[in-house]
C-alpha cells in the first residue's frame, strides 16, 4: 500500500488540529505536524508563511502540543513532527522527544540534523520512543545513503528535488531514481518529498519509492483560506491517486518496520 | 587559533547543521580549502592579490590627538584603507580563489551594510563569475549606496522581504539558493558562522589583519579589540594574537549581542551562541549597524568567549553616533557605523580599570563611513 503523509503545520489557525482530522478522514496514513521555527532555511515561500502565521498566532511548542493532546482521542494514525535543530536542542533533545512523546507524537524530521549530527538526538529519540526519520538527497553518494538506510527509523524521507520545500509543475527528475538507490539500500519505506502538487505528481513518485509527503499544495490552501472539509477533499484525491497505483502493482514486497505508520 | 576538530567544532561550538543536500557541497569545500591551503601555488596567488589588487598591507595608524586626549596609546588597523572600504574583500578574494579551483562560476552571497557584497561583486567581476546577492530589504533601505556599487559591478541584488529583513533573513534566503544551485555556485558566506568549514576558513582569510597588525606593533599591545557581528574582523585581528598576553575583546552592538545576552542555540547551519526565546524562536536583532544587526556570533567566539580567552562588550546606537563623530574630528577618519563599535568602547572604557591610562590598545577599524552617509545625516547635525 503505497503511503499518505500530509503535511500541516501547528497552530496555522485557530481551528488547525479540524485540518488533521480531516486528513485522517480523507485517507492519510501519517500526518506531519510542522512545529513552526523562525528560520526554516529548507523551506520555500508557502511553508515560511504559514510558519510566520502561526508564530504570529502566539504558537509554541507547548501550546501546538496541548492542541493535539485535546484531539488525542479521534486521533488514529501516527503523528510526525517536523521541525528545525534549534527548536530540538533547545532544551536538549531528551527533553525535546519525551515532550513529543508526551502528546503521542511518534515520528520526528529535522531537516537541518544531517546523519552527522545526529547521534545524540538519535539516543534521545530511541530513548523515548521516537522515530527519527532520516533525510536522503539527490546528491548524496552511496555510502552516506547506505548510512542513512541504517539509521533511519520508520522510513527514509527522500528529497525529490536540489531545492526548498515549495510547488512544482512537475515531479522533479531526481526523484524516482533517488527513490531508486535508496531501496537498494533499505528495508525501510522510502517516501518521497518536496514540491509533490498534485496527485499525477503524488501517482508519480509513488511508482518510484513507497509513498509520498504533500506539503505546500496543502498548505497554500490553508493560507488561502480554504476549510477542513475543502482539504479533506483535496487529501482524498492524494489518497485516490495513490490507491489507483496500488491497483496497477501488485505489492511488491511487504514493509514489516512500516506497521507503526499504518495501523 | 587552531583548526577545529574534524567535525567542526571548537569546543561545544561549530558544527554541521546543514539539509543533506548541502553536506556534500560543505564537504567538497572543506576538502579543497584544506588542498589549496597546504598549495604554495596558492597562497602565492592569493599573496599577489592581496598586495597588487586589494592594498595590504594596510597601514596601522596611531591615533595621535585621540591616544592623548584618553591617555592610552591607541593603534588603528586601518581595514578601512582596503579595496571596496572593508576588510571583507580578504575573505572574499580567498573564496573567490577557492570557487575558481572547484570550478564555479558563481558566487551567492548574503550581506548586512553592503560590504560583504560589495567585496563579492568586486571578487566576481575581477574573476569573471557571475554573483548573486541577497540582502534584507530594511538593509536595501539604509545602504544603498553599496547596492548601487554592487550593482554597477554587475551583481545581481535580490531584496529579501522576510521576516526582520535584515542580515538573518538574507542569510536563510541565500543558503535556500545555495541549495538549488550548488552544482555552479559557490556560496560566498561573508562571516565566520555558517556550516564547518566556513567559521575555520573565514577566520583563517582575515588572519592577515592579525598577522600584519603583529608584525607593525613594535611590541605586543597591552589590549585588541574589533568589533564584532558574526566576527570575522575580530577573529582574524585575534588569531595574531591570541598566542600573546594581550587582552582580546570584541564588542557588540548592544541589540544584537550575542554573546553577552544570548544562549547556546544552532542557526545558520552552526551551533554558537543565540539570541532566542524559550523555544528557540531566534530574536531580531536591533542596531544602527546592518553588519552588526545579527541575532548570532560565530561559534569560535563562543568558545574563546566561554574559556574566558576573549572578553565581550556591549555598545549601544548612541555610543556609536557619538564614536564616529569623536574619531572624524579628532584623526580625521571616518569609520563604518560597525567599527565605531570598537571605537565607541575604547571611549567609554579609557582610564576606568578596564582600560587604564597608559595601556596600549590596538583596534581593528574594519571599514570606512562612506556607506553611511545617508543614515548618519539624518543623526547627526
Ligand atoms: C565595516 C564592517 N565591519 C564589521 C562588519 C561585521 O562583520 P564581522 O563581525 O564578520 O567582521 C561588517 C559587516 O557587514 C562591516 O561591513
Amino acid at each position: 500500500m503505497k503511503q499518505l503523509n500530509p503535511y500541516l503545520t501547528g497552530g496555522i489557525t485557530p481551528d488547525w488540529t479540524d485540518y488533521l482530522l480531516a486528513y485522517q478522514e480523507a485517507g492519510a496514513d501519517a500526518v506531519e505536524i510542522g512545529l513552526p521555527f523562525s528560520d526554516p532555511m529548507m523551506d520555500g515561500a508557502t511553508i515560511q508563511q504559514a510558519s510566520d502565521q502561526a508564530l504570529r498566532r502566539g504558537v509554541t511548542i507547548d501550546s501546538i502540543l496541548a492542541d493535539l493532546v485535546a484531539v488525542r482521542a479521534h486521533v488514529r494514525i501516527p503523528l510526525i513532527a517536523m521541525t528545525y535543530a534549534n527548536l530540538v536542542f533547545r532544551d536538549g533533545p531528551e527533553t525535546f522527544c519525551r515532550r513529543l512523546a508526551g502528546a503521542g507524537i511518534s515520528g520526528l524530521i529535522v531537516p537541518d540534523v544531517p546523519v552527522d549530527e545526529a547521534g545524540r538526538l538519535e539516543a534521545a529519540a530511541t530513548a523515548a520512543g521516537i522515530d527519527l526519520i532520516l533525510l536522503a538527497a539527490p546528491v548524496t553518494a552511496p555510502d552516506r545513503l547506505a548510512e542513512i538506510g541504517r539509521r533511519s527509523r520508520g522510513f527514509v524521507y527522500a528529497v525529490s528535488v536540489m531545492d526548498t520545500t515549495g510547488e512544482r509543475d512537475a515531479l522533479a527528475a531526481t526523484a524516482a531514481p533517488l527513490a531508486r538507490r535508496l531501496r537498494e539500500v533499505t528495508e525501510l519505506p522510502v517516501l518521497i518529498g518536496f514540491g509533490i502538487s498534485t496527485p499525477g505528481q503524488a501517482a508519480a513518485a509513488a511508482r518510484a519509492g513507497d509513498g509520498v509527503v504533500i506539503a505546500s499544495a496543502l498548505m497554500r490552501r490553508v493560507l488561502e483560506g480554504a476549510s477542513p472539509d475543502d482539504l479533506r477533499a483535496e487529501v482524498a484525491g492524494f489518497r485516490a491517486a495513490l490507491d489507483q497505483v496500488d491497483q496497477e502493482m501488485p505489492v511488491a514486497r511487504a514493509h514489516p518496520e512500516v506497521s507503526g505508520y499504518r495501523r | 587559533m587552531g583548526s577545529p576538530t574534524e567535525a567542526g567544532r571548537f569546543g561545544e561550538f561549530g558544527g554541521r547543521y546543514v539539509p543533506e543536500s548541502l553536506v556534500p557541497a560543505c564537504a567538497a569545500l572543506e576538502a579543497a580549502f584544506r588542498q589549496a591551503w597546504a598549495d604554495p601555488a596558492f597562497h602565492q596567488q592569493l599573496s599577489r592579490l592581496r598586495t597588487e589588487y586589494a592594498g595590504r598591507p594596510t597601514a596601522l595608524t596611531p591615533a595621535l590627538n585621540l591616544s592623548a586626549d584618553l591617555g592610552v596609546t591607541l593603534l588603528l588597523k586601518r581595514e578601512d584603507l582596503a579595496h571596496t572600504g572593508s576588510h571583507k574583500i580578504n575573505n572574499v578574494l580567498g573564496q573567490a580563489l577557492l570557487a575558481q579551483r572547484m570550478g564555479k562560476t558563481r558566487l551567492i552571497a548574503e550581506t548586512g551594510a553592503g560590504q560583504h557584497g560589495v567585496a563579492t561583486a568586486t571578487a566576481a567581476a575581477l574573476f569573471g563569475m557571475r554573483a548573486t546577492v541577497y540582502m534584507g530589504e530594511r538593509d536595501i533601505e539604509r545602504q544603498r549606496l553599496n547596492v548601487f556599487r554592487m550593482e554597477l559591478l554587475g551583481a545581481e541584488v535580490i531584496p529579501v522581504t522576510s521576516g526582520s529583513r535584515t542580515l538573518k533573513d538574507a542569510t536563510n534566503e541565500a543558503m535556500r539558493a545555495w541549495v538549488a544551485a550548488v552544482d555552479d555556485a559557490h556560496f560566498c558566506l561573508g562571516s565566520v558562522g555558517g556550516p564547518h568549514p566556513y567559521p575555520w576558513l573565514v577566520r583563517e582569510l582575515q588572519r592577515v589583519i592579525g598577522e600584519e597588525a603583529r608584525a607593525q606593533t613594535p611590541t605586543v599591545p597591552d589590549v585588541v579589540v574589533a568589533c564584532v557581528g558574526g566576527g570575522s574582523n575580530a577573529a582574524g585581528t585575534f588569531a595574531g594574537f591570541v598566542d600573546t598576553d594581550a587582552r582580546l575583546i570584541g564588542v557588540e552592538a548592544a541589540g544584537g549581542a550575542a554573546m553577552t545576552n544570548g544562549s547556546p542555540g544552532v542557526v545558520h547551519g552552526y551551533r554558537s551562541m543565540v539570541l532566542q526565546d524559550a523555544d528557540g524562536q531566534v530574536l531580531e536583532a536591533e542596531s544602527i549597524a546592518a553588519g552588526l544587526d545579527y541575532p548570532g556570533i560565530g561559534p569560535e567566539h563562543a568558545h574563546l568567549g566561554t574559556t574566558g580567552r576573549a572578553e565581550y562588550r556591549t555598545v549601544d546606537d548612541a555610543e556609536v553616533l557619538a564614536a564616529v563623530v569623536r574619531l572624524a574630528r579628532s584623526e580625521g577618519i571616518i569609520c563604518a557605523l560597525e567599527s565605531a563599535h570598537a571605537v565607541a568602547w575604547v571611549l567609554r572604557a579609557a582610564g576606568t580599570p578596564d582600560l587604564p591610562t597608559g595601556s596600549t590598545v590596538l583596534l581593528t577599524l574594519s571599514g570606512r563611513g562612506d556607506k553611511d552617509m545617508a543614515a548618519l545625516a539624518g543623526e547627526i547635525r
